[in-house]
């Protein structure tokens, strides 16, 4: 029996006690594959990479058996909130 | 003979070390650029393309050593994996949200002036 959509749930609640988490099947019949989403606290003042590291480390042990994972949000509870975001400088000069 | 393919030996280590400092640009993927065999890694080599960038890509497909060598030296369990100017950038995920960014731009500009 491989790994589950529960399973995947389990493991990153119980590292990165979410506060806001959506894992879907997105397996095509080709092996258990999942998109994440991730809101949780302790992404507060990591970057992007670090952020993936510790969903990444969460599944750890279920990696061998599932064939792709894909963490599509890592946003602290901050950043989830439905806020117009700040739009960047338009009048920059292009290099 | 018994070889723990787990292990990231001191000598792949070395080499992975000069590999990686080998281009500014480098992308370890399933595949070659002209022939990815597997959507993530496609995805990368789609937006390196789209930025005219020059990179060089290898084949983890091709040598089982390198895959599992390489997952230990990036701690990153999965592949594609990008190297920008000898340092770890992300897997997919990380290159199409900084692509969006415009964090990679940036990032591969510092890289190419460097």
């Amino acid at each position: 029996m491989g790994v589950t959509k529960e399973d995947v749930e389990a493991a990153i609640t119980s590292a990165l006690s979410p506060s806001n988490l959506v894992v879907t099947d997105t397996s095509g019949g080709c092996g258990a594959s999942y998109e994440i989403e991730v809101v949780s606290e302790k992404f507060e003042g990591k970057r992007l990479l670090e952020r993936h590291r510790m969903v990444n480390t969460a599944l750890a042990s279920h990696m061998a058996e599932i064939h792709a994972v894909s963490i599509k949000k890592a946003l602290t509870p901050a950043q989830a909130q439905p806020q117009a975001q700040p739009e960047p400088a338009a009048d920059k000069p292009q290099a | 003979s018994v070889r723990c393919l787990a292990a990231l030996s001191p000598e792949m280590r070395e080499t992975l070390d000069k590999v990686v400092g080998s281009s500014k640009v480098l992308l370890f993927m399933k595949g070659t650029k002209d022939f990815p065999q597997c959507g993530f890694s496609h995805t990368v080599v789609q937006i390196l393309r789209s930025l005219d960038v020059p990179f060089e890509t290898l084949d983890v497909l091709a040598n089982e050593a390198l895959r599992q060598g390489l997952k230990e030296y990036s701690s990153w369990p999965t592949f594609p994996q990008l190297y920008i100017d000898g340092e770890f950038f992300g897997g997919c995920d990380i290159t199409v949200e900084a692509y969006k960014s415009g964090e990679l731009q940036e990032t591969l500009e510092k890289a190419m002036c460097s």
